[in-house]
């Protein structure tokens, strides 16, 4: 499998009237071909941040200060607008959080599947139609034609996000990058909205980046996992190696966090306090006031990356060599 | 009652569909001809439109025709149904002609003032840097009052309808500016426009094809409830001199040569008022009822 996106040390900041602060920490990852890494991590750890830095569309206040994005070997940041424009919509597209928001009001379902036809590719007006015809038969949206003159108001929201997802699938891009898909969608069109991208991903051979806060979302679809804290990456590990053994107190915190329908008896564990401001300095590992772990020295140090093994990685103290894994007192069952 | 409730769903389910169908405008329209006002304020927006456009049909003299022996004719006259001027031109051609002259003047000032104001609202909604300088610059025009903006103005470029036009349509600017800049703001913020520069689009594009379209509303009652004050002010500024000149058949011209004339023919400065009260009237109406029309908090009413 070839490697299709590499962020290395990333550090995106924004400008705000507290001076610069950053929201992105360093943060390095990869993706391969074929391959869905989902990122996770509580609102406002710096997900989004982190993919918005990759296809290039952070707020006005926002820039990347540092680190490096390589995509297909190409490093993205410095490129110029008009040439990551040229990527945007062809090599990488983006799938939003609301599918009620992310369709213009005032334009058909078919006017819009065009927009990117139209901005990247030299079609007649016929072969953009039948393309967006297809399309939308890729999605499995129903009576194609007719949906083709609809506007967004007249489709669900599950439909919606299909037509969503048959825009940034237009020019078949190589990379997806997908920012809490489903969060505004039915349990219901949820799993079917998963399923296609997984499907899409597969026919396509595309990677995809999925961004989420639902650990049922994860196992659903992620090959490879990263969970993200207040703007650093604490633990990367395939899909089974977070589920089975978390090695970061974060991980664990989020899997218990996660409700357990068969078991009623089950209680909710709750990370206990919240995450920390841009613009709090924390000595330290920054998520030590919060771990039920803390020692002296995540105090004193920001633990670096251990490895654990082949793929999983864990940014904490308890996985220095030496140190045995008992926990104080014991938080999370 | 299994197959009446199947009926009673198919209807339900039908009938929505056809009136989706419709289009945004025909629903406009529709919700427009329910406002009892606004239907006789397209009337007479309509009746002027027609004069003007067939003003030598309906005028059965020339508006600039002198004929000192029937000067001062009252309403009723044979020949002429309202009256003669004090040179004896027929009062009812130079309404006729005049319509065309402040419609023209009108449409032509708006549209001038529409195509400034919504350049300047889109860029400095748009882009956050020129967005200081552009509203400044509107401030400053804001601080004049209206009228005395365009008499500026046409003092400086001197009397004629065209330098009207010009001095009403830079008038219209800065309060299109602020309207359009308005909804740029909020429809930038808006998710499809991210979802628009994920795939690549450019800044022009997004800023005409898909940030124009959204703000279209206000700007349609913007322009409608413009042409009244547009037409009033033309008239305005040909009373006081500063528009047409004297033969010119201006409704505000004509008030104004008929003023001499008060008490001996009050029919002169009459007629041409009731004309540019209703004018102005039915332009306004129209604009209210645009605006409830075109607002979306009304589909819940209907």
């Amino acid at each position: 499998m070839e490697q299709l996106l590499q962020v290395n040390d990333l550090i995106t900041s924004f400008r705000t009237t507290g001076g610069k602060l950053p929201a992105v920490r360093g943060v390095s990852f990869s993706v391969n071909e074929g391959e869905t890494l989902c990122i996770v991590g509580e609102s406002g750890c710096g997900k989004s941040i982190t993919t918005l830095s990759v296809i290039g569309l952070l707020p006005n206040n926002g820039e990347i200060s540092e680190g490096s994005i390589k995509f297909q070997g190409e490093e993205l940041t410095t490129k110029k607008e008009k040439e990551l424009r040229k990527l945007r919509g062809n090599d990488i597209s983006m799938i939003f959080q609301e599918p009620m928001t992310a369709l213009n009001p005032v334009f058909t379902i078919g006017y819009q599947l065009m927009e990117p036809l139209k901005t990247h590719r030299r079609m007649s007006n016929k072969e953009m139609r039948s393309k967006s015809i297809d399309l939308l038969k890729q999605v499995g949206i129903p009576d194609p034609e007719k949906k083709l003159k609809q506007f967004p108001h007249e489709l669900s929201g599950g439909m919606r996000q299909r037509v969503l997802i048959a825009i940034a699938l237009a020019c078949n891009p190589s990379l997806l990058i997908a920012d809490e898909p489903t969060t505004a969608l039915d349990v219901t069109i949820q799993a079917q909205i998963l399923d296609l991208i997984d499907d899409l991903k597969t026919d396509l051979g595309m990677g995809v980046v999925m961004v989420t806060h639902d650990m049922g979302v994860v196992a659903e679809v992620a090959d490879r996992v990263m969970v993200m804290y207040a703007g650093n990456v604490v633990e990367t590990g395939t899909v089974d190696e977070i589920f089975s053994s978390p090695k970061h107190p974060y991980t664990k915190g989020l899997l218990a966090s996660v409700p357990n329908v068969d078991d009623t008896d089950h209680k909710l564990e709750a990370i206990p306090g919240s995450l920390p401001n841009l613009n709090e300095t924390i000595h330290g590992c920054r998520f030590h006031p919060r771990c039920p772990f803390a020692m002296e020295k995540c105090v004193e140090k920001d633990p670096p990356q251990f490895k654990v093994s082949q793929q999983q990685y864990s940014k904490c103290w308890l996985q220095e060599e030496g140190i045995s894994s008992e926990p104080k007192d014991r938080a999370y069952s | 009652m299994a197959s009446s409730e199947s009926i009673a769903e198919e209807r339900i389910s039908t009938k929505p569909k056809h009136q989706k169908k419709e289009k945004v405008f025909v629903k406009t329209i529709k919700r427009l001809l329910k406002n009892k006002l606004a239907v006789f304020g397209l009337i007479v927006i309509f009746i002027q439109f027609i004069l003007a456009a067939f003003a030598p049909w309906f005028a059965s003299y020339d508006p600039v025709q002198q004929d000192l022996i029937n000067a001062e004719l009252g309403v009723g006259a044979e020949g002429h149904w309202l009256g003669t001027d004090n040179y004896g031109r027929d009062v009812w051609s130079r309404l006729v002609f005049g319509a065309r002259i402040s419609l023209l003047v009108g449409i032509a000032s708006v549209s001038l003032g529409l195509i400034g104001g919504i350049a300047l609202g889109l860029l400095s909604g748009y882009y956050r840097k020129l967005d200081g300088v552009i509203m400044r610059l509107v401030d400053l025009l804001f601080a004049f009052p209206g009228i005395l903006l365009a008499m500026l103005i046409i003092a400086m470029l001197g009397t004629s309808l065209v330098n009207v036009v010009i001095a009403i349509s830079i008038w219209s600017i800065p309060t299109c500016a602020r309207i359009v800049r308005g909804s740029v703001l909020s429809v930038k913020k808006q998710e499809y426009i991210l979802a628009m520069r994920s795939i690549g689009a450019s800044n022009t594009r997004i800023l005409i094809k898909h940030i124009l379209p959204n703000c279209m509303a206000p700007i349609i009652v913007f322009a409608t409830m413009r042409m009244a004050t547009a037409i009033l002010s033309t008239a305005a500024l040909s009373f006081l001199g500063l528009g047409a000149q004297p033969p010119t058949p201006e409704w505000g011209a004509m008030i104004a040569t008929g003023q001499d004339f008060m008490f001996t023919s009050p029919h002169l400065t009459v007629i041409p008022g009731i004309a540019i009260m209703l004018v102005v009237f039915a332009f306004n109406v129209v604009g209210d009822g645009l605006r409830d029309a075109l607002d979306p908090n009304m589909e819940l009413e209907n």
